[in-house]
């Protein structure tokens, strides 16, 4: 840097220019250079271009290497990937390291496979005559090939089990599809006129507002009030019904962040986040990651800990998102869990989005389904304004492919700003008005969601006794359809690279299709996600047998 | 739980702390504050109906198909709702098809939408079902499109007048920009190569990278194919700069005389060089041509196997219920009754058009030849007190109060020249279309009385 120093009179100034100017005769070409420069900096505002030419210098020179830098990491990042996972695995695998990654959830991206669709790598490179199409793509593509959700379910979909036609077949425990729930019965006893009032087009085929048939909201907010066992009263007015839960949630991502900004995530998460959340708004999400130890509890520090080190990034949060059932674990959040987030929220001034989607799915004894909505209920106005919540009718209905989500907020800006961007993912009408007359008997939709509870929880109770008897705990989980089993007995090594090798047993050998923590973003390897809402009570030692297949390999190895 | 909080406090954090929402969320890129939304507020505060309310608005500003919507229903009731729909399955059938949530889409379906759509150009071109991605609407395909095609503060160049819907659809969520292609009533509106060349320069000076070109073929607002040299000279163009062309061929079913119709895909067919093809995207919807908007059925169609991947990873967000997948996919494929449909659709706007168009003639106002869409494009240039945007809109605002008619100002359509309206007539029965031009008579008489007082 410079030698200015600010409080120089003129007199001297031209005295050390003189001085300098008379320097001596080897050095007259760099003291040419030199001394314009000093003089340039010694003048009017010496100090501040003193600083600037030398830091402009300096920030040009890493934008450079910065250029230069993104094209070679993009292309080593795979490598980069698997170096980091190594480092962390001890090859031991005695006691288990807790923590992959340092700062919360930064790292965790990067490890292993490429699979999590972060930040636009590369801008399209225009490869001679082929056009070319957005950095998005690059994205989309990239991360979907390789990872085991895509993989899976394509080995699902190629060879699907069925018990009698197909009885090798590879066993969709990767997600809810094919649910086997009491919506036969009630479809025999109800279907036939609800299917047919439905049906008739005649006034439903024009326009109709994007975001849902008022009869449709009213229908909607009852079965979400019934969820809660009506402790809380859903308005119709503040919903806003889109087509899907992946819908929901990229619609509340538009609206509640900026580009470049992030939503803290809990993790393990749905695996879905990464794609509704951040593949077309240019939000981030940052992961903060629970641990076994705490039964995979949020802990508010680390929380805040996340949320002090984005700050320090320059990385702004704009809320947190919490799904409660929580998926994969199933856990339910308490009230004071639920409390405490709030004051978080309402600390840093961020919004929640609490994904409710299976709070009509509440099999467990144990412990009760509070809905945020409930939490705001009796707050003022303005931390009501930062609730926003997301629920699916299709899981509760087990209509998965009529998409049929929504959001419910008591913000009227981000209702109205959602009300406009459904025209853009709206709910069919003729699916609207089949919905309309299915859940309008408000007796045999009681019965239909009693039903269902019972079902998941007798399927879930044999799982986790099947599993049990295989030596692999569950945590407990009280809603949803999946069960968090951890297999850290089963893998060779405690890494990624350990955990994905015996998933990719379980779906080649055990034929069937499960979830490996690291697709729901989980720290500590050797989870695995099973859903069982595709199971009856008859496919569970089908199941149990593929497992201890399995289980016998890793023994032989091990 | 029960930790206490990190000491860092926000600095602004006190009980006046509103939590803040996106740029998204509060930019009013949306577009629904122009005159083309204000004019469906007026007309939903006092609708026409013919016998309970006959001297409320009129609505000749949506652009929907009501025409041939006697066809569908006698077709789907014929049929037998309950057996045609679920099959000889019956409910168990129902059951399997509210599972089904694949973002292929149904496979019937496809093959019947690529059907469908080979049916319009009289197979004069081949659709791949394996090629089409399903959307909820053409608005989610055109969005999805522009996703996938440009990045944020990209362009695409659009020809003008343009669907006012487009400023959403294409701007909102993806940061893109539109830069318009200056058409004008001298050669019909039609894209000529300067406008072209000159729109594309106009971005490169304000230093925005174009990547394609987005037209609408019958067009939306003008009511008029695009001629098959144009085509060319469009496709020669986006091959010369290196980028996409976009096609939304929404009313391609509408076009009263089939042989006029000529789609890129056309174009596209006899062309094997793989680098050409696949910047070519085409969008439709059966919300105008079968008059079934509530339905919310679009496809993306495009040359490019990256394209195609993409967009069907991202359709995740805009599926088709499988629902009203299963309801078309049978219809569509019955191509006995689509060719019936499609011929007698084309005949019965022909005439509503000649009808209105006529009407108008004799009141002394000329359109646009038109031959296709659900609408036709007048000319009141002759009226306007003063040519600029604002009488343009003074003029919109009298005929929407006084005559109680509510048509879309050019303007709202980012038309260059003013004057010039759009006019929908298919949304409505015969009688009010002839209701609609009583009304127009009546003022174009009040206002040649009133010259006459004047002079």
């Amino acid at each position: 840097m410079t030698r200015t120093e600010p409080n120089r009179s003129r007199s001297s100034n031209s005295d050390s220019d003189k001085n300098s100017g008379n320097g001596g005769g080897g050095r007259t070409t760099a003291m040419r250079v030199i001394v314009p420069l000093q003089g340039v900096v010694q003048g009017r505002g010496g100090l501040f271009l003193g600083s600037v030419i030398p830091c402009a210098f300096f920030y040009f020179l890493q934008f450079y290497l910065k250029r230069n830098r993104k094209n070679d990491e993009s292309d080593n990042s795979g490598e980069q990937n698997s170096s980091a996972s190594s480092s962390s695995s001890s090859p031991n695998s005695g006691l288990p390291d807790p923590t992959r990654s340092q700062s919360a959830g930064h790292l965790t991206e990067l490890t292993g496979l490429p699979r999590s669709l972060s930040r636009i790598l590369l801008s399209p490179r225009n490869s001679g005559g082929a056009v070319s199409v957005s950095g998005r793509v690059n994205c989309v593509l990239k991360g979907g090939d390789s990872s085991p959700y895509y993989v899976g379910q394509k080995r699902v979909e190629e060879d699907p089990y069925d018990e009698l036609g197909n009885p090798d077949g590879v066993i969709q425990l990767g997600l809810s599809q094919n649910i086997k729930l009491s919506f036969d019965d009630w479809v025999l006893e109800n279907a036939k006129e609800a299917i047919s009032d439905g049906l008739s087009i005649s006034g439903i085929a024009s326009y109709e507002p994007s975001d849902g048939l008022l009869e449709l909201k009213m229908a909607v907010a009852g079965f979400m009030s019934e969820a809660t066992k009506n402790s809380v009263s859903f308005d119709p007015s503040q919903l806003v019904l889109t087509s899907g839960a992946s819908s929901a949630i990229e619609i509340l991502s538009f609206c509640l962040a900026d580009s470049g900004n992030a939503f803290l995530v809990p993790t393990p998460c749905s695996p879905g986040y990464d794609r509704d959340v951040k593949w077309r708004t240019g939000v981030d999400i940052i992961h903060v990651p629970c641990r076994s130890a705490d039964n995979f509890n949020m802990s508010m520090v680390v929380l805040d800990r996340a949320f002090y080190q984005a700050k320090k990034r320059g990385v702004r949060i704009r809320g947190i998102i919490i799904s409660n059932p929580s998926n994969p674990m199933g856990s339910l959040l308490s009230r004071e869990n639920l409390y405490a987030l709030l004051d978080f929220a309402r600390e840093r001034n961020i919004h929640i989005i609490s994904n409710e989607i299976f709070a009509g799915s509440v099999h467990g004894e144990e412990g009760e389904f509070v809905s945020m909505a409930e939490i705001v209920d009796t707050e003022e106005n303005i931390d009501r304004e930062r609730v926003h919540i997301v629920y699916d009718l299709s899981k509760d209905l087990s209509f998965p492919g009529l998409r049929s989500a929504a959001i419910y907020s008591f913000n009227e800006s981000v209702l109205s700003a959602s009300r406009k961007l459904t025209t853009l993912s709206p709910v069919s009408s003729p699916t609207q008005h089949l919905l309309i007359s299915a859940i309008s008997n408000p007796k045999n939709v009681q019965r239909l969601v009693k039903t269902n509870r019972q079902r998941l929880q007798s399927i879930y109770m044999e799982l986790v006794k099947g599993l049990k008897e295989l030596g692999i705990e569950c945590t407990k989980s009280n809603g949803g359809f999946y069960c968090w089993a951890d297999m850290r007995g089963l893998i060779s090594s405690y890494s990624e690279k350990g955990e994905i090798e015996l998933w990719n047993k379980l779906l080649n050998i055990g034929k069937i299709n499960v979830i490996p923590g690291s697709c729901c973003h989980c720290i500590e390897p050797g989870w695995f996600r099973i859903c069982f809402s595709n199971l009856s009570e008859k496919d569970v030692p089908v199941v149990m047998n593929r497992i201890r297949k399995v289980c016998q390999t890793c023994k032989s190895q091990n | 739980m029960g930790l206490p909080l990190m000491m860092e406090r926000s600095s602004n954090n006190n009980n006046n702390n509103v939590v803040e929402l996106s740029r998204v969320a509060v930019s009013d890129t949306h577009g629904e504050d122009s005159p083309y939304f204000a004019g469906w507020k007026a007309y939903d505060e006092n609708p026409y109906d013919e016998s309970h309310n006959p001297s409320g608005v009129i609505q000749m500003g949506l652009a929907e198909n009501q025409v041939s919507f006697d066809l569908l229903e006698t077709y789907l009731e014929k049929k037998n709702p309950e057996g045609s729909m679920w099959g000889t399955k019956g409910a168990p059938g129902f059951r399997e098809n509210a599972l089904f949530q694949d973002y292929h889409g149904l496979k019937t379906f496809r093959q019947a939408m690529a059907s469908f759509m080979e049916q319009i150009r009289g197979g004069k071109a081949r659709f791949d079902p394996d090629r089409i991605v399903l959307t909820a609407g053409a608005t989610a395909a055109n969005e999805l499109l522009t996703f996938i095609l440009a990045d944020p503060n990209d362009a695409l160049l659009v020809p003008t007048p343009y669907y006012p819907g487009f400023d959403r659809d294409l701007r909102w969520r993806t940061g893109v920009k539109i830069v318009p292609i200056h058409c004008d009533s001298s050669n019909h509106f039609q894209i000529t190569p300067e406008a072209l060349e000159s729109a594309y320069q106009t971005a490169r000076d304000a230093n925005i990278r174009v990547r394609g070109v987005l037209i609408t073929n019958p067009s939306n607002p003008l009511g008029a194919t695009v001629q098959k040299k144009v085509l060319e000279d469009l496709l020669d163009f986006c091959v010369r700069k290196n980028i996409h062309l976009v096609s939304d061929e929404i009313y391609s079913g509408s076009v009263f005389h089939a042989s006029e119709f000529t789609s890129v895909a056309e174009i596209v067919e006899n062309i094997d060089d793989v680098s050409v093809k696949e910047r070519v995207h085409i969008v439709y919807s059966l919300s105008k041509d079968l008059g079934l908007p509530g339905f919310r059925v679009g496809t993306i169609y495009s040359y490019n196997d990256n394209v195609v991947r993409t967009a069907r990873r991202m359709s995740s967000f805009t599926l088709v219920s499988s629902q009203t997948q299963h309801m078309l996919a049978s219809m569509l494929s019955d191509e006995e009754f689509t060719e019936k449909y499609i011929r007698i659709n084309r005949e019965r706007l022909r005439r509503r058009y000649e009808t209105i168009v006529e009407g108008l003639k004799k009141a002394g106002i000329e359109c646009l030849k038109g031959n296709a869409g659900l609408f036709c494009w007048m000319n009141l240039g002759f009226l306007l007190e003063k040519k600029t945007k604002d009488g343009e809109l003074q003029l919109w605002d009298v005929i929407l109060k006084e005559l109680k008619l509510n048509i879309s100002p050019g303007s709202s359509c980012h038309c260059s020249e003013v004057g010039w309206f759009r006019v929908c007539f298919a949304n409505m029965s015969e009688n009010t279309l002839e209701i609609a031009l009583k009304r127009i008579h009546e003022f174009m008489d009040r206002r040649r009385r009133k010259e006459k007082m004047i002079n």
